[in-house]
């Protein structure tokens, strides 16, 4: 893909997500671990302190389950709170907060109140890291009725959907790519709003249907750039949410090509390509 | 700390205190009943016991300061104002309960009364407590938020960040400790390095100290100094109050494990009857009046029993509904499951 003098990173689309969302609504405030004086561990939050001050900039001490479970129930008093949680590893701290509480309160008392808050979080392996810092657990947060889950893999999708995600009424998790922060490309404007459970075609093809997530997007372009030089056309579909589910984007394209390939950062095991491989098997064959 | 002997409320609040001490007690042995007969399914935690606790605590409340709690909250409902017959109901797992039925005993709600439910997970409840309290903080409400919770909670670490956040933070938050000496059936010098709870929060910089659980107006005084601080000088609190449950830790423990005399020592300090004594000494009621309204709240407790049994069940096919804020067919298999 060329880059064009007006394309911005991954991280800058975030932080204009932010940052226009926060001039848009005074009930939304950041909150996490050194997001305000730091500007955030992968300074995403670039600026913000700065502009919105330390009432809606909020530099936390190191408490995950502590913090989110305030945002939570900043959330259901009608606050719009955005965690960041520094990376996936650390939210396993907060998923007592995140599974209990967030995702089941709407439910379980009979939808008196709203949870609308978004969790950020960025993971994903492949920075010599090892085992307790390289985490991709969306199949964990994809598993659980109550939570939707983005999985932005442009700096489109990160700000549109981290928008609508923003101001959606039910708690959203985005999970970000620490691997993709530096990547470059256009974004939409302050209305742009990318809808929750709409996948999309980033390449078309008819041989074979290569469904990826996040980072994994660029590496199944790379693939079906490969595959076309030996005559082979994927195409490529990226399901850019897991919670709704666009199954009917995903099932229309297998059922013309009669093949998928479903690729994530996850462990195989109970995870997203084993459930969303399922998925195609009960829709599109017989 | 000891607190100064508390300016008593006027008469007419005195009995109110007493009838919803006597309407939680009655209300909960009709509760028992039911899940005897095997009308109420899941667990039943009985707050048999800490009447003084809970009333103490609520009338000390303005009705718009939020309120959470542990799954043991039948009475903080009853206290904060919602209608009995929509507790029953949802201890039934009836469509016309508090929550639809979807929430059963341990997850009671009424936002319009400000109680902002009871919680299954021990501890898990304190940092939206903390919420409760950053959102009046920012928007200026002077609400104070209470959180009530058990010296078992006390030992779980995300309790532990929360006094800290409030003690760094300053927020209008009370602590209330219901040190009712066992975590199920772990009697607290078994659970814990110090037998008092208090000074774990005088760690991070909060006003804390210890009243007597079973004393209604102890209670009452208390709770007000805390939320004077919190509302007034915009300082976090907290108050442990020991305490007594004198049934097992829910309908399914057959409490074998404390001591009859114990429990006979306790039940000796009934806060019903020791707050009835103080009512009748002081001719704020007589007995004729305690009869009367022993006999209103029995009238109350039927009615909303009735009221129970005979509401409709939620329907199979309206299992899923509430999952999100919008109604919308999330999973295509999960949904498959509850749509016959």
């Amino acid at each position: 893909m060329t880059t064009r003098a007006m394309d911005i990173t991954y991280r800058e689309a975030i932080n204009q997500a932010l940052r226009e969302e926060m001039l848009r609504d005074e009930s939304m405030f950041l909150m996490g671990e050194d997001i305000g004086h730091f500007e955030g561990a992968f300074k995403v939050t670039k600026g913000l302190l700065e502009e919105f001050g330390e009432k809606r900039v909020v530099d936390t001490p190191i408490t995950e389950a502590g913090f989110t479970g305030l945002c939570i129930g900043a959330a259901m008093a009608g606050l719009r709170p955005v965690v960041e949680i520094m990376t996936v590893n650390f939210a396993l701290v907060a998923i007592d907060q995140i599974v209990s509480n967030a995702s089941k309160i709407h439910y379980m008392f009979g939808g008196q109140v709203d949870v609308p808050m978004v969790i950020r979080m960025p993971g994903g392996a492949g920075h010599q890291l090892s085992a307790q810092h390289s985490h991709s657990l969306d199949a964990m947060f994809a598993h659980v009725p109550g939570l939707k889950v983005c999985v932005p893999s442009t700096p489109e999708d990160a700000k549109g959907l981290l928008k609508t995600a923003i101001r959606d009424d039910d708690p959203v998790i985005v999970l970000e790519s620490e691997g993709l922060y530096g990547k470059k490309g256009p974004v939409g404007g302050e209305d742009h709003l990318i809808p929750l459970g709409q996948a999309v075609v980033r390449r078309p093809g008819r041989d074979c249907t290569i469904v990826a997530t996040s980072r994994m997007v660029w590496v199944a372009l790379a693939a079906a750039e490969q595959l076309a030089a030996q005559g082979v056309e994927a195409e490529v579909i990226d399901p850019r949410t897991y919670r709704p589910l666009d199954l009917d984007t995903l099932a229309g394209s297998v059922r013309r090509t009669s093949r998928a390939v479903v690729v994530d950062e996850g462990w195989p095991e109970c995870g997203i390509a084993a459930g969303l491989a399922a998925h195609l098997y009960e829709s599109c064959f017989d | 700390m000891s607190t100064s002997p508390p300016p008593g409320p006027p008469p007419v609040e005195m009995r109110e205190i007493f009838r919803t001490m006597t309407l939680i007690r009655r209300f909960e042995e009709r509760a028992a009943e039911e899940y005897m007969a095997g009308r109420i399914g899941g667990f039943l935690h009985l707050a048999i016991g800490e009447e003084a606790a809970i009333v103490g605590t609520v009338s000390a409340l303005r009705p718009d300061d939020p309120l959470t709690s542990t799954y043991r909250e039948h009475g903080q409902a009853l206290a904060r104002g919602t209608d009995p017959r929509a507790i029953m109901a949802e201890l039934l797992g009836r469509e016309t309960g508090i929550c639809r039925g979807r929430g059963g005993s341990m997850h009671l709600m009424d936002v319009q009364h400000a109680f902002y439910g009871g919680y299954g997970i021990v501890g898990g409840a304190v940092p939206l407590a903390l919420g409760l309290a950053w959102a009046a903080r920012y928007r200026e409400t002077d609400q104070v938020s209470v959180t009530m919770f058990g010296e078992g909670a006390a030992n779980q670490g995300v309790i532990s960040e929360c006094f800290n956040m409030a003690g760094l933070w300053d927020l209008p938050i009370v602590f209330l400790i219901l040190n009712n000496q066992y975590g199920m059936g772990t009697r607290v010098e078994r659970a814990a390095a110090m037998d008092d709870f208090y000074p774990r929060a005088v760690a991070y910089d909060i006003e804390s100290w210890k009243v007597d659980g079973m004393d209604v107006l102890a209670v009452r005084a208390a709770l007000s100094e805390a939320a004077r601080l919190a509302r007034e000088e915009q300082r976090p609190a907290c108050v442990e109050l020991l305490a007594y449950r004198y049934r097992g830790h829910s309908m399914s423990d057959p409490d074998t494990v404390r001591a009859a005399e114990e429990k006979e020592r306790w039940k000796a300090r009934d806060p019903l009857i020791t707050f009835e004594r103080v009512l009748l000494g002081e001719g704020i009621i007589d007995s004729a009046g305690v009869a009367a309204m022993h006999a209103e709240v029995d009238r109350v407790v039927d009615d909303a029993t009735a009221f129970a049994q005979e509401s409709p069940e939620v329907a199979i096919a309206d299992l899923a509904d509430d999952v999100y804020a919008e109604p919308w067919n999330d999973a295509p298999r999960g949904s498959a499951l509850v749509r016959p």
